[in-house]
């Protein structure tokens, strides 16, 4: 009926009578966002106990769950992932889907849970989309461990976090302004408008800005690329354009850094801007031996991979449960300790630069 | 049809030039709903095929997300099988859900009630069927380009609204409607396949049953004959591209409840897979033939595949190849059965008349 | 330009007032596009002059080249009535094809440029073979293909990736080198684009694909090869967007599997708001590689004037429907007039 009427031009009328109807539902108080936070529920917190010398079971089944399936730096943690699996006489795969959109990666889960996995590894895209179905997961027994990407805390055991994100953050700042001599404005280039990992590094980098020491640093824009190439690259250029004095881009993510150096390589702005940020070496080999770019960072993907697989093993066998001050060994990267928050934090970014650089090949 | 008497002169020229093309659309259309059972029967084959073969597909769990899973699709479906039927089409269906949701979002963010949210944004909706309703039917444009337009323009104002952030904590009362755990009970069907389900069956009534529907498929056939037969060709168009909205609309209410985070790029993409669905299910593109029966089965079997796909580790990549082959099968099946029967009965007839 | 459409018509020996004020007409509307594109240039460059720097007009133009030759190439398809979804995927395989071949090698420009348009051949074949003799909705089967080749090209790729430094330097060189100060690519696509013009206008076959567009049923009746030309038009768009994959490697050097992902609404809209009937049988490539041009120029322009990139989407879809409608009323306005002129000199009856 209101849509009949609207067709026939009352849309107005329509429109008014809508919002008086909204209106008189809000003078009857309804539901907002404070009383939807009252009836929030805690997670069921797991009652079991840590048995730190319990052994790995074997024949676990684990599934690693990227961001998206053909994103090459996934594809390096989770193969080293599965080939961790194997050493410890499990099974591993990866599915996931082709494209890092929010809800893509939620029928997945569905999945590894009526195909009864031991173990979920999930890198989130949104960390509350996931949330419902992991939570159901979990329910059922199977563990659940995020990995590059974090989930709401409540809807997984642990993260494995690459590096503690503050250090990432700041430790980009300051690189970057011992590089431009603390003086000068910078931009910052993100991979899409929501990602998790590279808002959280950024919220560091903004605090870090903060110390007097930056006093003359300017942070001027965060734009972001998409973690698609071409848009990476167009996104340099305008910045260039629009921030003609830049003396710096920060790119926290694999694509955005590539394709910033790319443009920069055979643009005039060569030598003139410095470019850091995180990037795997393989992708950034040409450009630190030709003196586009002085250093970038990374830690070591296959190392994330590898303690991913050992954390979901210790989780499914019983070795820890995900509480603070658990411990358990993963192979060949030594003991690690449950921090905060489920967190377990893999290590230091190494820093990548000229001299190095040829030693490492991913 | 209903020729008025006093344009008698003109209409037997009118009518026999109408003919050819009736007695095509007849012909092609028996084909379609040909198309319509084979998809039915398809669908029939690989649910048993998954219940046979397949650990875990056949469990109420299973089910009832594998639906719920393309809710959102299902719906914005509905409406959008009535306009292509039309003859137009709305590219802007992702984009409206995006916004949809991310207004949700942001209003929320600010304290609003959801009571208050959920019609604002269905009235937004509303508006945005309305602008492509009215450069399509007003100003004149192709549906195809405008929509494209709307696609960025939707999807802009959602990222205007809400930025890089994702808005969470939406009222559990409702988003339990949305959850893939809650279904009627006895049965495996989610609430908002329930409604999917009511809202097929009145959209199957209207396009077959009520002389709207039926004026739908001679707009869609011959839009200049709709028209000088009197049927209301601009207002009809109008008022299904305001519904096209506010499905889409709706659904992204649906979309956020049921994952729990409003951003601006949810949904991006699903026009493509609203418009594959009912084209598999046998909806011609160039208007005027289909049957909703069809569009829902289309629709089903693309959910039902894919979980069926899914639960059998078939990677996505192929997963995106058997949909693509599906569609164009959709297409070229039909002609090439009447292909094959066309010679077969040309051939019986030069046999009978050879025979006498 | 001119000269190069110019010639043709002449020799076509059609009456000349007719077909001059067919020509301001066809032009009216590439024009108005141009008309929005310098202004647009001129706004910007006035808030922030380096957007017209060397610098500047060499990624202006290197920009949209790409999706320049895309629209060259899909504006064939759209006059015939027709719409080839599937661009996108084939410049993504294409591209990720040709990285593969060219990985650590030391293959040359040529061999790789020939393999892109090989595969895009391939998949313009099948394209076109389905809609001409499969006489099937060229949306419906290009949309099937789009997820065909692009699931191909991600199963085959599995999220492998080809790297600058793989690359060939004599590659690279193509699509960051130039000549004269003119960059390479921008080059090509404006020979593309003579080309096309010089076919679609001269060539009686050319013609052809504007009376299919415009009516087919006339045009079938007048014994046009219709699926042939159809065919065709697909070959070429398929094998212009295989091209532009080939150049996509030689212009970002890394490529994965998904590049130009979603390429096709772009492609398309580029060659609407550049005045190309979606309804076929008007427009020219001339005025589909303006609306590439315009397209891209507003996402560079947005960025340069320190737009919030939030608001870059929706500027950008309300101003191509701004363009299109636009577009639509001058359109009507000159047929209009075109009308009256003709009575005038006694062709109305």
């Amino acid at each position: 009926m209101t849509i009949r009427t609207a067709a026939r031009g009352r849309t107005a009328a329509t429109a008014a009578a809508v919002c008086a109807l909204a209106v008189a539902l809000t003078a009857c108080s309804g539901t907002t966002k404070n009383d939807a936070k009252n009836d929030a529920g805690g997670a069921a917190a797991s009652s079991a106990k840590a048995d730190p010398n319990a052994p790995l079971k074997k024949n676990l089944k684990m599934a690693f769950l990227p961001k998206q399936i053909n994103n090459p730096y996934e594809k390096i943690v989770d193969d080293a992932g599965i080939a961790a699996a194997k050493s410890f006489h499990g099974t591993a795969k990866e599915v996931g889907p082709s494209d890092a959109s929010a809800s893509s990666q939620v029928s997945y889960i569905n999945t590894l849970i009526q195909q009864q996995q031991d173990a979920i590894l999930v890198a989130a895209n949104d960390p509350n989309a996931v949330c419902g179905p992991l939570k159901q997961a979990m329910k059922q027994g199977i563990k659940v461990v995020s990995y590059d990407s974090d989930t709401a805390k409540d809807c997984r055991q642990i993260f494995i976090n690459q590096a503690s994100s503050e250090d990432i953050g700041r430790s980009l700042i300051q690189h970057i302004g011992k590089q431009i001599g603390y003086k000068g404005k910078i931009a910052i280039l993100s991979a899409t408008q929501n990602a998790t990992n590279q808002n959280t590094w950024i919220d560091f980098m903004k605090q870090e800005l903060k110390d007097p020491k930056y006093k003359n640093m300017k942070l001027v824009k965060v734009a972001y690329g998409d973690d698609d190439d071409q848009k990476s690259f167009q996104q340099t250029q305008g910045l260039l354009q629009a921030y003609p004095d830049l003396k710096g881009i920060i790119s926290p993510t694999t694509v955005g850094i590539a394709a910033a150096a790319r443009y920069l390589d055979d643009s005039s702005y060569k030598g003139k801007v410095v470019l850091n940020g995180l990037g795997t070496p393989n992708q950034m080999r040409k450009y630190v031996k030709d003196g586009t770019v002085e250093q970038f960072s990374l830690w070591n993907p296959e190392n994330l991979g590898y303690l991913g697989a050992y954390a979901a093993a210790a989780l499914a066998s019983g070795q820890i449960t995900g509480a603070q001050g658990d411990t358990f060994s993963a192979g060949k990267l030594g003991k690690f300790t449950v921090g905060k928050d489920g967190e377990v934090i893999l290590g230091k970014p190494t820093v990548f630069d000229k001299t190095n650089i040829d030693q490492f090949h991913f | 049809m209903a020729m008025a008497p006093d344009t008698r002169s003109p209409a037997p020229g009118a009518a026999g030039k109408a003919e050819p093309p009736l007695t095509a659309g007849l012909r092609a259309k028996s084909l379609a709903l040909r198309w319509d059972t084979a998809v039915v029967a398809l669908l029939i084959a690989v649910f048993l095929v998954g219940l046979g073969t397949t650990d875990g597909f056949s469990g109420g769990g299973n089910l009832a997300f594998a639906f719920n899973d393309i809710s959102e699709v299902a719906l914005i479906a509905l409406p959008m099988t009535l306009l292509v039927v039309a003859g137009e089409i709305d590219l802007s269906v992702g984009s409206m859900l995006g916004f949809s949701s991310a207004l949700a979002g942001a209003l929320w963010n600010a304290g609003w009630a959801f009571e208050t949210i959920v019609p604002i944004v269905l009235v937004v909706g509303i508006l945005g069927g309305l602008l492509n309703g009215w450069l399509v039917t007003r100003v004149g444009l192709p549906s195809l380009a405008v929509t494209i337009g709307t696609l960025a323009l939707y999807r802009g104002l959602a990222s205007v609204v809400l930025g890089s952030d994702a808005i969470t904590d939406f009222p559990s009362k409702y988003a339990a409607w949305t959850a893939n755990t809650t279904t009627l009970p006895g049965t495996f069907l989610t609430y908002p396949i329930v409604l999917f389900i009511v809202l097929a069956i009145v959209t199957a009534f209207v396009l077959h049953s009520t002389s709207f529907g039926r004026s739908l498929f001679a707009i869609g056939a011959q839009e200049d004959a709709a028209f000088f037969a009197g049927i209301r060709v601009k207002r009809y168009k109008l008022l299904l591209f305001v519904l096209t909205g506010l499905l889409s609309a709706f659904a992204g209410i649906v979309f956020t409840l049921r994952y729990g985070s409003a951003r601006a790029d949810n949904g991006t993409g699903y026009e493509l897979l609203v418009i594959s669905a009912i084209l598999l299910g046998g909806i011609d593109f160039d208007g005027g033939k289909g049957t909703l029966a069809g569009a829902v089965a289309g629709i089903l079997l693309i959910g039902v595949l894919r979980n069926l796909l899914t639960l059998n580790d078939v990677p996505g990549e192929v997963q995106t190849v058997v949909t693509g082959l599906l569609l164009v099968a959709s297409v070229l099946t039909p002609r090439i059965i009447g292909a094959v029967t066309e010679r077969r009965q040309r051939r019986a007839a030069s046999a009978a008349a050879a025979t006498t | 330009m001119t000269t190069l459409t110019d010639k043709p018509t002449a020799a076509t020996g059609e009456p000349g007032s007719a077909r001059s004020l067919v020509d301001t007409v066809f032009r009216a509307r590439e024009i108005s596009i141009a008309g929005a594109l310098v202004l647009l240039i001129l706004c910007t460059w006035i808030a922030n002059p380096r957007f017209l720097d060397s610098q500047g007009v060499k990624d202006l133009l290197l920009n949209a080249s790409i999706l320049v030759l895309l629209a060259i190439g899909q504006s064939v398809v759209v006059v015939t009535r027709n719409i080839d979804l599937s661009v996108g995927s084939v410049t993504g395989l294409s591209a990720f094809a040709c990285g593969k071949f060219v990985a650590d090698t030391e293959h040359g420009v040529l061999i790789t440029l020939l393999l892109g348009v090989a595969i895009g051949l391939a998949c313009g074949l099948v394209s076109g073979a389905l809609v001409s003799f499969g006489r099937v909705p060229a949306l419906v089967v290009t949309l099937g293909m789009l997820y065909i080749i692009q699931g191909l090209d991600y199963w085959w790729a599995s999220g492998d990736q080809i790297n600058a430094a793989q690359v060939p330097e004599a590659i690279l060189h193509l699509g960051s080198g130039s000549v004269l100060g003119v960059p390479y690519l921008p080059l090509i696509a404006v020979v593309l684009l003579a080309l096309t013009t010089y076919f679609l206008r001269g060539y009686r076959s050319g013609r052809e694909l504007y009376a299919i567009g415009s009516n087919p049923e006339a045009a079938r009746l007048a014994g046009t090869p219709m699926r042939r030309r159809v065919l065709g038009a697909y070959l070429f768009s398929g094998a212009v967007a295989g091209f532009a994959g080939a150049l996509w490697l030689a212009r970002f050097g890394t490529v994965v599997a998904d590049n130009a992902h979603g390429y096709e609404l772009t492609v398309v809209s580029a060659v609407v708001v550049g005045g190309v009937a979606i309804t076929g049988g008007t427009g020219t490539a001339w005025g589909a590689a303006l609306g590439a041009l315009l397209v891209t120029t507003i996402g560079s322009a947005l960025v340069v004037l320190k737009v919030s990139s939030f608001w870059q989407g929706a500027i950008t879809g309300a101003l191509l429907l701004a363009a299109i409608s636009a577009d639509r009323i001058v359109n009507l306005r000159m047929t209009a007039a075109l009308r009256k002129r003709s009575a005038r000199h006694g062709h109305g009856a």
